[in-house]
């Protein structure tokens, strides 16, 4: 077994675990961080995409508030192609309690949360298709976040200080010394090679999973697993978020992502992380809850949906897991369970991913004896190669966020509209082949890259083809990375192809009626009568 | 039909390429992507608050064959209208644009007594040239030779026949107007012969120039004029008839859905405006068709024009002239002529329009014929300059069938 010593291994290749790893590297502190998946296979991938203003938490959770505030500005800053200032409205409809709006509007002053009243009149010129019953409109800094994009931006930037970053890699076992971890066992699950990693500090950034690896360490943390069901719908009837303006509850929100706009999210508490499915009533629900946002909405087309747990950690008796505060904490083990070696960081929201990581390597960092301040609120981030590289707004050198036409007009400017792999989202052969070459070992690694197969048809068109370059690729030019199978053959083509089919099939099935259904059934002529795929045969072990 | 029930329609695509496979325009250019690309594709990338993100939707004809041949009913031909009108309010109409959608203004400078001054002019190659430098109007495209009367002047000394039953409003627009007067003659003719006094009132240009060129504002007051004006005949119960197929499908179905107008006046005007053929077919239905037609023993090419198929009224004209003994018309069954209204006249596209129409032009030069038939101005301009073969609407032939 291979030993690799590093300082800190970080465990989690979701936001927050990303977000450490950087912030570790630019200290100079080795770090390692192990993934069992791909980067953002968890909840970090699963979550409706919004970049809070804070305005969801200023009266249950006025500190959260706060930080979402102050990250909202800095998240801007150092990693605006990730994000769409989409802005957002928090709006009192026929069915919410009038006088919340100005305890919200009050609130928001207190938490610092930007907010200002806007006249329904405007409200409906802005964003025809809401619902003109509305009776108040408060506007707040609320945008939306790529994080699959701004997962990869945290690893490059990681990677660039140094930090190695090993996916698809599972812990099986933590060695404790007496009352220290000193080292983690992981294993490979592509290759089953196992690696023994000699680490001065284990951050464990599971987050719905950190219980199962602070269990590995046989200490007890409890992370309650939220699932949080969303809806996608196949195009942005709004373009800005939009918030009922009442405590925060089940289908309360619409977020206008890349070229869908997502309705979320309910919140049921699950046993394991890993075993959920979704109700038809969680789906239904959302669609009622929508039409009163925007009538009509239900009859808008549906293009999937999903369910991602919530890392919400349990430090005392809640009734309800929506009354379980959003903030994070830090879980010190040599304190709190008298094992040295290890920190949990638990709880949280994607906004403040980047403070709690400045938190938990302030803490890791002296201990270390290490003095470097955090430089991850100032330094602005590299782009991935596979994103878009060209598709800025013309002539404004400043404007560097991400906008809803970028892909568009990316590939209008470079002429690629004969080169598409998928249709729907623009991604080009050659950002399918970036993303190849940046590591992406099957189809839903190159999915989270680069939207491939997220469109209408859910793949029908690309997945044909984006294993028919994975395959030229990976048989041509075996990686030089290691962790990669040198020996990819037809066979595990056709497994990543089935495998892939499998995953958007899963999405779909809550939702096939209308026109998803008849996309349904297009792809399944596709892909069964033409191409046969259910009589392809996978080799028995596939990523 | 609203802006949001347009863009809504996008929802019904279900990437099946139906469209791009039967488009004209994708089949002969690289520089058009196709109409599922920049139709419910791109649509899904367009913002109204953020700036145009492509460009490639201009090069979409509007000739209708996607909206035509989609199996779930996506607006596409809306959605790419739209996205130009949404171009030009961005970043203004080329000087070319404005002149060639402003069919009327144009035709009313260059007709009467002058006229064929402005088409020697427009003969003379240099001149032509020239045009295409400053305007951008390419040097061979088909412009029609103005006329030397209007057709309005020309119907205000026509005596109309005693004894008129029944009444009709005949819509000429501008072609008919300025450039071919003898079209709407025709029309006369056969609806006098018909029973019906012909009533011509006041009208403008239907706008569709302007929409396809995305001017919408400008659009849309050309069409409340023509409504304003329409509507006390259509509210008496009197049909408004038109010869030219784009006219009438404006009024009908382009300009109410493109430019969002629902009131009941646009409504009505809407629902009693026909194309004259779909009029006269009608009447053969009902048994009111004077069938009393001299032979005309010929085989003649036809082309129904993409606006007459949007129309969804079936093939009119060949069921009414197949009435008329020994007349014999065989069916293009091609997409476009490529004019596309004033899609070919432009510098950059008409060599696209030529390619798109090389089939039609085919067609009509294997009859062998020296008469080839539609029902659409440009296209018959478009036609005769694809092939060398004069042209006629159907209406012309129907008129010398009455022996008129």
């Amino acid at each position: 077994m291979q030993t690799i010593p590093t300082d800190v291994l970080v465990i989690g290749g979701g936001a927050t675990g990303l977000g450490c790893v950087r912030d570790l590297a630019m200290r100079g502190i080795r770090s390692i961080l192990v993934e069992k998946g791909d980067l953002t296979n968890g909840t970090t991938g699963r979550y409706h995409g919004l970049l809070h203003s804070g305005g969801r938490y200023v009266t249950k959770d006025p500190q959260s508030a706060t930080e979402c505030a102050h990250e909202n500005v800095i998240l801007r800053r150092i990693m605006p192609h990730c994000l769409e200032d989409t802005s957002g409205f928090f709006v009192v409809t026929p069915w919410d309690d009038p006088s919340y709006g100005d305890i919200f509007a009050a609130n928001c002053r207190k938490t610092e949360v930007p907010v200002q009243e806007i006249s329904v009149a405007e409200m409906l010129r802005r964003e025809p298709a809401l619902n003109p019953q509305i009776s108040r409109v408060f506007e707040v800094p609320d945008g939306s976040a790529d994080s699959f994009l701004a997962a990869h931006t945290n690893a490059l930037a990681a990677h660039n200080y140094g930090a190695q970053i090993f996916t698809y890699h599972r812990v099986v076992e933590l060695i404790r010394t007496g009352a220290h971890v000193v080292a983690a066992v992981v294993e490979d699950l592509r290759t089953r090679e196992r690696k023994y990693i000699d680490c001065g500090f284990i951050l464990n950034a599971a987050g719905a999973w950190a219980g199962q690896i602070a269990a590995l360490a046989r200490v007890k943390v409890t992370v309650v697993p939220g699932k949080g069901t969303m809806v996608a719908m196949n195009h942005r009837m709004v373009n800005t978020v939009i918030n009922r303006c009442k405590l925060p509850a089940d289908g309360d929100i619409i977020v206008p992502i890349h070229t869908v706009a997502v309705i979320g999210t309910t919140d049921i508490h699950v046993p394991d992380p890993d075993v959920y499915g979704i109700d038809p009533e969680e789906v239904q629900l959302m669609l009622a809850e929508g039409e009163k946002l925007v009538p009509g909405f239900a009859q808008y087309r549906a293009l999937r949906a999903w369910a991602g747990v919530r890392p919400l950690y349990k430090d005392q008796d809640v009734a309800n897991d929506r009354d379980i505060s959003r903030t994070y904490k830090l879980l010190d083990h040599r304190q709190r369970d008298g094992v040295d070696g290890m920190i949990s960081i638990v709880g949280g929201k994607w906004t403040t991913y980047r403070l709690m990581a400045k938190d938990a390597v302030d803490e890791i960092a002296r201990r270390l004896g290490n003095t470097q301040p955090c430089r991850t609120a100032d330094e602005p981030m590299p782009i991935p190669n596979f994103e878009h590289r060209s598709g800025n707004y013309a002539g404004d050198g400043a404007e560097k966020l991400y906008w809803l036409g970028k892909p568009l007009a990316a590939v209008e400017q470079a002429q690629a509209y004969g080169d598409l792999i998928c249709e729907c989202e623009l991604v080009s052969r050659t950002r399918v082949q970036a993303a190849i070459n940046s590591g992406a070992s099957n189809l839903d690694d190159i999915r989270r890259d680069v939207r491939m197969g997220m469109g209408p048809c859910q793949g029908g068109w690309c997945i044909y083809r984006t294993t028919a370059l994975l395959y030229e690729q990976r048989s041509a030019q075996p990686s030089a990375d290691v962790t990669q199978d040198p020996t990819f053959n037809i066979q595990h083509a056709n497994a990543a192809l089935l495998h892939f089919l499998q995953e958007r099939w899963k999405g779909l099935t809550p939702v096939l009626w209308g026109d998803q259904l008849r996309q349904a059934r297009l792809d399944e002529l596709i892909y069964v009568s033409v191409l046969g795929a259910g009589r392809l045969t996978a080799p028995a072990e596939t990523a | 039909m609203d802006h949001i029930e347009i863009t809504q329609s996008l929802d019904h695509c279900i990437k099946c390429n139906v469209c791009t496979s039967a488009c004209p325009v994708a089949a002969v250019t690289d520089k058009f992507p196709g109409p599922k690309y920049v139709g419910p594709q791109a649509q899904r990338f367009r913002h109204a608050g953020q700036p145009v993100p492509d460009e490639s939707v201009d090069y979409c004809s509007g000739c209708r064959v996607c909206n035509e041949v989609c199996p779930t009913g996506v607006k596409i031909v809306e959605l790419n209208a739209r996205a130009r009108a949404q171009i030009v309010a961005e970043r203004g109409m080329p000087l070319r644009n404005r002149i060639i959608a402003r069919a009327g203004l144009v035709g009313r400078l260059s007709s009467g007594p002058h006229a064929p001054l402005v088409n020697f002019g427009l003969a003379v190659k240099p001149l032509r040239w020239a045009i295409e430098q400053v305007l951008q109007i390419h040097h061979d495209a088909p412009l029609p030779p103005a006329s030397s009367y209007t057709f309005r002047s020309w119907f205000k000394k026509h005596t109309p026949p005693v004894g008129a039953r029944k009444q009709v409003v005949y819509y000429h627009g501008c072609s008919t107007q300025y450039y071919e007067p003898h079209v709407g003659q025709a029309a006369i003719a056969v609806l006098e012969r018909n029973g019906y006094e012909v009533i011509i009132p006041k009208q403008g240009c239907c706008g569709l120039p302007l929409l396809s060129n995305g001017d919408f504002a400008a659009a849309k007051g050309r069409h409340m004029f023509n409504v304003e004006h329409l509507l006390p005949y259509v509210r008496r119960g009197i049909p408004v008839v038109g010869t030219s197929t784009s006219c009438t499908l404006t009024l009908k179905e382009e300009a109410p859905e493109l430019l969002g107008l629902h009131s009941h006046d646009v409504r009505d005007v809407a629902a009693g405006t026909y194309d004259i053929f779909e009029f006269l077919r009608n009447l053969y239905e009902a048994g009111d068709l004077d069938t009393d037609f001299h032979p005309i023993p010929r085989e003649l090419p036809y082309h129904p024009p993409c606006q007459l198929r949007a129309h969804r009224v079936g093939l009119p004209v060949l069921d009414v002239l197949g009435l008329v003994p020994g007349l014999r018309l065989t069916e293009s069954h091609a997409a476009c002529c490529g004019i596309a209204g004033t899609y070919g006249l432009k510098r950059e596209k008409y060599q696209i329009g030529m390619d798109v129409g090389a089939k039609l032009f085919a067609f009509v030069t294997a009859a062998n014929s020296d008469l080839a038939l539609c029902d659409s101005e440009t296209c018959r301009w478009q036609i005769s300059h694809g092939t060398g073969v004069a042209t006629k609407h159907p209406i012309e032939i129907l008129a010398e069938a009455y022996g008129l």
